[in-house]
C-alpha cells in the first residue's frame, strides 16, 4: 500500500472519493486479497456452474453421442425416483439424528468435564480421541471390529450377558452408520461446549448460588442461555460437515440397504452408473439443501461476529 | 489402565484443586461437603464415559497387536499373545501392497496444499483484518459459502475437466483441490488471529518505509505464529482424511492414505488385525497433532469463533 500511494501526481486535486488517487488507493488495500478471492473463485464457482448446466443434459457417458437438452427433466426425475427420493430423506434423517444426540451428548460431557476432578485432562484426551482418528479407518473399526455378527467386539461383550447377538448392519443399516458418526462428532460439540463453559461469569453463578438458587435454576436459567451460541454454532458446523458425509457411508454400507445419502447417490449415479445430467442435479439439490442450512448458518454465525464487525 | 501412574500433567491441576475445595469446605460447611461428595461421583461418571468413548480405540490398538486367529474370536481375547505380525501384513513385508507410496501421496498432497493455503489466505487475511476493506464482511462470507457448496456439487466437471486434461491420477490436481477446501477456513482463522496484532505496530513499520511483503514478513508473521501454526494443522488434518475427491480423481499412482484403507472395506474375517494396524498407523499423523493441539483444535474448526 505504501508503495502506491507515497507518490501522489501533484496535478491531481486532492479530494476524498473517486480520485484517481483514491482509486488506487483502494485497489492497492484489497490486492492482498485478490489472489485468494480469484482461486476460490476459480476453483469452485466454476465447477458448479457446469454442474448447474450438465443437470440440464440428458447425458449417460458411456452413450455420449446420445447427449440432449433436457431441460428440468433430470429435477423430476431426481424427485420422484423412489430411490433417489429416499436419500433426500435419509440425508435429513441421517444429519439431523447425528447433530442432535452428539450435541446432547456433547453437553452432557462438556458439563462433567468443566468440574474438577482427578485426571480431567486425561478423560478429556481419552474423549477426543474418535474426532481423531481417519474418517475411513473409524468407518472400518466399527464396520469390521465392532458390529461383525461372529467375532465383533459388541456381540463378544453380549455373549457375557447370553443375550442375542444381532448382525448390526444388516438389522438395523442407518442406525450403525449414525452411530459411528456420534461417536465421532460428540467430541467435537464437547469442545466447543466446554470452552463456552468456561467464558461463563463465575461471580454471577456464585452471586445466583449464594442467593439461594439451586443447581438446575443455575443452569436453566444462567448456564443454558449462555451456551446458546455453543449450541447454535456446534449445530451449525455439525450439519455442514454430516449433510456432506460421504466416508461413513461408502465404507460401512456401501450406500446399500437404505443408507445411500445425497453425497453417496451422486458419487454412485455418476461413477457407476454414468448418468452425468442425473448425478449433476442431485448435486444441485444437496446445494439447495445446504444453502437452506447456510441462511439459518449465516445468521447465527452474523451474531457471533458482531463484535468484530464494529471494528471495520 | 494405568493412568493413575502417569498423571503428571494433571497433578498440579488437581492439587490446586483439592486445595480449593478444602478452603470451600471450611468456609461453607453443609452444602459445600454434600456438593463435594456428589462431585466426586461426577468425576467417577466423567472417567467411565471416557473411557467407554476411547474404549474402541482401545480395543482396536489390541486388535492390531494379536494374530488374526486370536483376533477374530467370540468371546473377545483380551489375553491373547501380543505379535507384530498386522503391522508386518500392513507395511507388505510379506508381500502384497506396499502402503509407501499411498503414505508419501498423502504426505505431499496434505503439506503441498497446506503450504499453498498459507500463501493465500495469509495475505488475504491481512487485508481482511488490518485495513479492513470495504464491505469485508460480505467477502468473509462469500469465503464461509464456498465451504458450504458441497464436494459432490462440483465433483463430475472436475472429473471431466481432469479426463480431457490427463490430470487424472495426478497428485497435484488433489493439492489444489485440497488447497480450494481448507482455504476458507484458513482466511477466517487467520482474520481471526490477525485482528490481534496491534495496528500501531504495523503503522510504525510503514512509517519507517517497509513495503507491504517486508510488513507482512517481518513484523505482521512472527507475532500471529502461533495462530498461523494452529491454522496449518487443521489444513493438513483435513487433507489427510479427505477421501471423496481422492477416490474419484486418483489410481494407481496418485492413490493416497484413505483410498489405500477403503480395499480393507470387503475384506472378511481373517485380516481383522491387519485391517486395525492400517488404521492406526494412517490416523497416527492427525492423532498426533490432534493432542498437541487440542484448544487451537476446536478455536480452528469453529472459525475462530470460540476462544
Amino acid at each position: 500500500m505504501t508503495a502506491t500511494t507515497t507518490a501522489p501526481r501533484a496535478a491531481t486535486p486532492i479530494r476524498t472519493q473517486g480520485t484517481p488517487n483514491a482509486r488506487l488507493r483502494a485497489w492497492a488495500t484489497r490486492a492482498p486479497l485478490l489472489p485468494a478471492l480469484i482461486f476460490m473463485i476459480t476453483v469452485t464457482q466454476l465447477p458448479f456452474v457446469a454442474t448447474l448446466v450438465i443437470s440440464l443434459l440428458d447425458w449417460n457417458s458411456l452413450y455420449p453421442d446420445a447427449r440432449s437438452f433436457a431441460g428440468f427433466a433430470n429435477y423430476g426425475e431426481v424427485l420422484t425416483d423412489p430411490d433417489l427420493r429416499r436419500s433426500v430423506w435419509t440425508t435429513i434423517l441421517l444429519t439431523v439424528a447425528v447433530v442432535l444426540a452428539s450435541l446432547v451428548l456433547g453437553l452432557l460431557l462438556a458439563l462433567l468435564l468443566d468440574r474438577r476432578f482427578r485426571g480431567r485432562g486425561i478423560v478429556r484426551t481419552l474423549l477426543i480421541a474418535p474426532f481423531l482418528v481417519v474418517p475411513v479407518a473409524a468407518a472400518l473399526l466399527w464396520k469390521h471390529v465392532l458390529y461383525n455378527p461372529e467375532y465383533g467386539l459388541f456381540n463378544g461383550l453380549l455373549h457375557y450377558v447370553g443375550g442375542p447377538q444381532p448382525d448390526w448392519i444388516s438389522d438395523t443399516p442407518l442406525l450403525a452408520v449414525e452411530a459411528s458418526l456420534v461417536w465421532q462428532w460428540t467430541p467435537f460439540m464437547m469442545l466447543i461446549l466446554l470452552a463456552g463453559l468456561q467464558s461463563r461469569d463465575h461471580q454471577q453463578i456464585e452471586a445466583a448460588r449464594v442467593d439461594g438458587a439451586s443447581d438446575w435454576q443455575i443452569f436453566r436459567h444462567l448456564t443454558l442461555p449462555h451456551l446458546r451460541r455453543y449450541l447454535e454454532l456446534g449445530a451449525l458446523l455439525g450439519s455442514i460437515y454430516i449433510v456432506q458425509n460421504f466416508d461413513a457411508v461408502f465404507t460401512i454400507t456401501s450406500g446399500g440397504l437404505g443408507t445411500a445419502n445425497l453425497p453417496y447417490t451422486v458419487y454412485q449415479t455418476f461413477y457407476q452408473a454414468h448418468e452425468n445430467g442425473l448425478a449433476s442435479a442431485a448435486g444441485v439439490l444437496v446445494v439447495i439443501g445446504s444453502i437452506i442450512i447456510a441462511t439459518f448458518a449465516l445468521r447465527v454465525v452474523s451474531s457471533l461476529f458482531r463484535e468484530e464487525v464494529s471494528r471495520g | 489402565m494405568s493412568d493413575t501412574t502417569t498423571d503428571i500433567r494433571d497433578t498440579t491441576a488437581d492439587a490446586q484443586g483439592t486445595a480449593a475445595a478444602a478452603r470451600r469446605t471450611t468456609r461453607r460447611t453443609r452444602p459445600a461437603r454434600a456438593r463435594g461428595a456428589r462431585g466426586a461421583g461426577l468425576g467417577v461418571a466423567a472417567w467411565l464415559l471416557g473411557l467407554l468413548f476411547f474404549l474402541p480405540i482401545a480395543w482396536m490398538a489390541l486388535t492390531s497387536l494379536h494374530s488374526e486367529p486370536d483376533a477374530a474370536t467370540n468371546p473377545p481375547s483380551w489375553a491373547a499373545s501380543l505379535t507384530l505380525d498386522g503391522y508386518r501384513e500392513f507395511f507388505g513385508v510379506d508381500g502384497g501392497a506396499s502402503p509407501w507410496p499411498a503414505l508419501i501421496n498423502s504426505t505431499v498432497a496434505s503439506l503441498a496444499s497446506t503450504l499453498l493455503v498459507l500463501l493465500l489466505a495469509f495475505p488475504a487475511a491481512y487485508a481482511l483484518s488490518i485495513r479492513p476493506v470495504k464491505k469485508w464482511t460480505d467477502v468473509l462470507f462469500f469465503f464461509l459459502s464456498t465451504k458450504m457448496l458441497p464436494v459432490v456439487a462440483g465433483l463430475l466437471p472436475l472429473y471431466l475437466f481432469a479426463k480431457n486434461t490427463g490430470l487424472l491420477d495426478n497428485i497435484w490436481l488433489l493439492v489444489l483441490l485440497y488447497t480450494s477446501m481448507n482455504l476458507p477456513i484458513a482466511v477466517w482463522m487467520m482474520q481471526s488471529f490477525l485482528a490481534e496484532v496491534p495496528v500501531a505496530v504495523i503503522e510504525a513499520a510503514h512509517l519507517d518505509g517497509a513495503r507491504l511483503p517486508t510488513v507482512l514478513a517481518r513484523v505482521v508473521a512472527p507475532i500471529a505464529a502461533p495462530g498461523i501454526a494452529a491454522t496449518a494443522l487443521i489444513c493438513f488434518i483435513f487433507s489427510w482424511n479427505e477421501l471423496l475427491f481422492a477416490r474419484v480423481l486418483t489410481g494407481v499412482v496418485a492413490e493416497t492414505a484413505p483410498v489405500f484403507l477403503t480395499g480393507f472395506i470387503t475384506s472378511q474375517g481373517l485380516f481383522l488385525a491387519k485391517v486395525c494396524a492400517a488404521s492406526l498407523v494412517i490416523s497416527l499423523p492427525v492423532l498426533a497433532a490432534g493432542f498437541a493441539a487440542q484448544d487451537k483444535l476446536v478455536q480452528g474448526l469453529s472459525l475462530g469463533a470460540v476462544k
